[in-house]
């Protein structure tokens, strides 16, 4: 990769003796996708840069089972999720930070009553700490500063955990002009692709909901849109095609804006 | 005397009736699976308190939410007024607090005037809103036929009431102006005092205007009190209940079935000993799969429409309303408990929540945002519903869409719900 940083895993560093004091849950999407994988590896890039000892699973890293859960096979689901607590007790793995809210939300919340208990953290959550911590700051004349910036909010950080701010403080340090959605918080809209809706066409309607939420990005008028999930980063993008906005709109993580805005 | 008498016969018929369909709507409540909703009671009482007595949620939208808290308080002061008016009918008495409040009295009855008035504005701003604005949320096809009759139903029920009360008062006003025997004066009418010029002068056809609106006010409000268990409108009593019974886990978490738990751990550990018990049927098929909580929320449901209006599938044209779900498990639920009235116990009718009343395309149509849940005032989960009926479209009947087995399929055999190996999961990290 680009700047050549590597990447270790639990696998690596317990041959070593050592063990992670943080685990980096990548994602089906982080990890397959080609648009999130960039994210990801961002994401590596934060980690790296502020020195905290983190590690992957790699090829040990499983699906957490929420597609599977959301559209009615919890057996599944629970297969899943039994196999991966298996691996992440095998590492007496603590602590998790994950770079995408439909897995912080499994694991946070649906694995501790099939018997994995983790510390469990979204990764707009880490950039938030660390900036609090002023670990991260961004860089002098960065691209940002001044630029018409909004938020959408993934319903698994935002209504399904209650996570609004953290993303948000981490867009707020770069002096730049953020609006708000018209629907934001918890009134926020739906990128269209929760509920296993992202492995399938829809349903049949007059309008695809992510167009109906990219019209609210174009009302706003800011240049770039922030995401924090790797599924609505597709459905955003797919939006932004479709009325033929990729010039004017840029879709863009939170980890990606912090990577670029810090100059990492 | 008799007017006495038969005033008690009729609120005693009225409260037995009352009781009667009450206790079947628990019954039919009590047809739903165990859950735990009786842990932490102070955290509990607290989003009763905010939500139901406090509105909370309501204040999302702030011009009905306004227009709803004129409604709502006044209903539940102008009910003290209620207890005055019971006595008076079982006793012959004319206005029996005044000589145990004294003057706070005046303030009281004026304050009931104030607020009968603001129920009436409200009632009346709803029915337009409904009839003549036409509101897209008040008017979704759901609502076509019963629903729409049973709301104006209401708010015309609560404008009649509310312009016998003000009347009632205006003459009886007059009549204590005029000195008339068994009027004695009391009371202060900000309103109705406005209304005196409308009413004759005479003093036998004053006596019976307010007689008959006094009777037109009892009456009506015990008539509505037995049309509350039929009606969309038993979120009045419901709604405390069903906030104090509220779901506290993060709306994200879905509740991992114990029954799956079982028989994963015997596919993963073949030594173990095999589930006991009667296998148990996964998912929902029909009301009696719901817990009772979810039938209490179908209960609770005033069809307001706010879940609707927020649902992504619904605003792009999709054909689920997560406010359909919730009227159809009650319709299904209503049905279930006839056939068990009927019948003993329930007798197999052959029909379901899913498909007779919701359809595969409504529940596929979901993407779990839980924005319906979010907007719900009374805090309704539809959601639980919908997952619940996929779980049994899909675990009892293999009946996904072709997509979604497709991406099952990949994630028992590679671990992601796309067809990549997992054996390629980091290649990213040397790329």
């Amino acid at each position: 990769m680009e700047n050549q940083i590597h990447i270790p895993t639990v696998a690596e560093l317990m041959a070593k003796g050592e063990s992670p004091d943080l685990l980096f849950w990548v994602g089906c999407a982080g990890s397959f996708d080609e648009r999130a994988q960039r994210i990801t590896k961002d994401i590596c890039k934060i980690l790296a840069h502020v020195g905290i000892k983190y590690a992957i699973l790699g090829t040990e890293e499983s699906c957490t089972g929420d597609p599977a859960k959301r559209a009615g096979n919890e057996f599944l689901f629970q297969m899943q999720a039994m196999m991966n607590i298996q691996v992440l007790d095998g590492y007496e793995i603590k602590k998790i930070v994950t770079a995408c809210p439909h897995c912080f939300n499994t694991l946070k919340n649906e694995y501790p009553g099939l018997g994995g208990h983790y510390e469990v953290i979204h990764h707009t959550q880490l950039i938030q700490s660390l900036i609090d911590e002023g670990k991260l700051r961004p860089a002098d004349g960065h691209e940002f500063k001044g630029k018409k910036i909004t938020y959408h909010d993934p319903c698994y950080l935002g209504r399904g955990n209650d996570v609004y701010e953290a993303p948000r403080k981490a867009l707020e340090v770069l002096d730049a002009d953020l609006v708000e959605l018209k629907r934001c918080k918890s009134n926020g809209l739906c990128c269209g692709a929760g509920g296993a809706q992202m492995f399938k066409e829809p349903e049949k309607g007059d309008k695809d909901i992510n167009v109906e939420r990219i019209e609210d990005v174009i009302e706003s008028q800011a240049s770039i849109v922030a995401a924090a999930c790797p599924f609505c980063m597709t459905m955003l993008r797919d939006g932004v095609k479709v009325k033929e906005k990729e010039q004017e709109i840029k879709v863009l993580d939170i980890a990606e804006i912090t990577v670029k805005a810090n100059n990492l | 005397m008799i007017s006495q008498l038969i005033f008690g016969i009729i609120l005693i018929a009225a409260l037995v009736l009352f009781y009667k369909n009450a206790s079947k709507i628990y019954r039919n409540i009590k047809l739903g699976q165990s859950v735990n909703r009786f842990d932490r009671a102070g955290e509990r009482l607290k989003i009763m308190l905010l939500v139901a007595f406090g509105q909370k949620k309501m204040f999302k939208r702030p011009i009905p939410a306004l227009l709803h808290l004129f409604v709502y308080v006044g209903f539940c002061i102008i009910n003290i007024e209620m207890l005055e008016i019971v006595i008076d009918g079982l006793f012959g008495s004319h206005r029996v607090l005044s000589s145990v409040l004294g003057g706070f009295y005046n303030v009281l009855i004026a304050g009931f005037e104030i607020l009968a008035f603001l129920v009436l504005l409200g009632c009346v701003i709803f029915f337009v809103r409904r009839n003549v604005l036409k509101l897209k949320r008040l008017n979704q096809v759901e609502l076509n036929n019963w629903p729409k009759t049973d709301a104006n139903l209401i708010l015309t029920a609560e404008i009649l009431l509310m312009a016998a009360f003000l009347i009632m008062n205006a003459a009886d006003y007059k009549l204590q102006q005029s000195a008339v025997e068994g009027y004695h004066s009391v009371g202060s009418f900000p309103i109705s005092s406005y209304l005196v010029g409308i009413l004759p002068d005479s003093i036998s056809s004053l006596i019976v205007i307010e007689r008959f609106a006094w009777w037109f006010h009892i009456l009506g409000v015990l008539a509505f009190l037995n049309y509350l268990p039929i009606s969309k409108h038993l979120h009045i009593i419901l709604a405390f209940p069903n906030t104090y019974f509220t779901r506290l886990e993060p709306k994200g978490e879905l509740n991992n079935m114990a029954s799956v738990t079982e028989e994963v751990k015997v596919m993963l550990d073949p030594s173990l000993p095999p589930p006991t018990g009667e296998p148990s049927r996964f998912g929902v098929k029909d009301v009696q799969d719901l817990t009772w909580k979810n039938l209490l929320d179908a209960y609770t449901c005033t069809e307001c429409g706010r879940c609707t209006s927020s649902c992504p599938a619904n605003m792009t044209g999709k054909l689920l309303s997560p406010r359909k779900i919730m009227m159809d498990t009650r319709d299904r639920l209503e049905e279930v408990g006839k056939n068990i009235d009927k019948n003993g116990s329930f007798v197999e009718d052959g029909k379901g929540l899913l498909d007779t009343y919701i359809s595969r395309e409504e529940i596929w149509a979901c993407t779990s945002c839980n924005a319906c849940v979010e907007q719900c005032p009374v805090n309704i989960n539809p959601l639980e519903i919908i997952i619940g009926l996929r779980q049994f479209a899909v675990m009892e009947e293999s009946q996904a869409p072709s997509s979604i087995n497709n991406m099952f399929s990949n994630l028992e055999n590679n671990g992601a719900p796309w067809k990549y190996s997992q054996a390629d999961r980091a290649n990213w990290t040397n790329q």
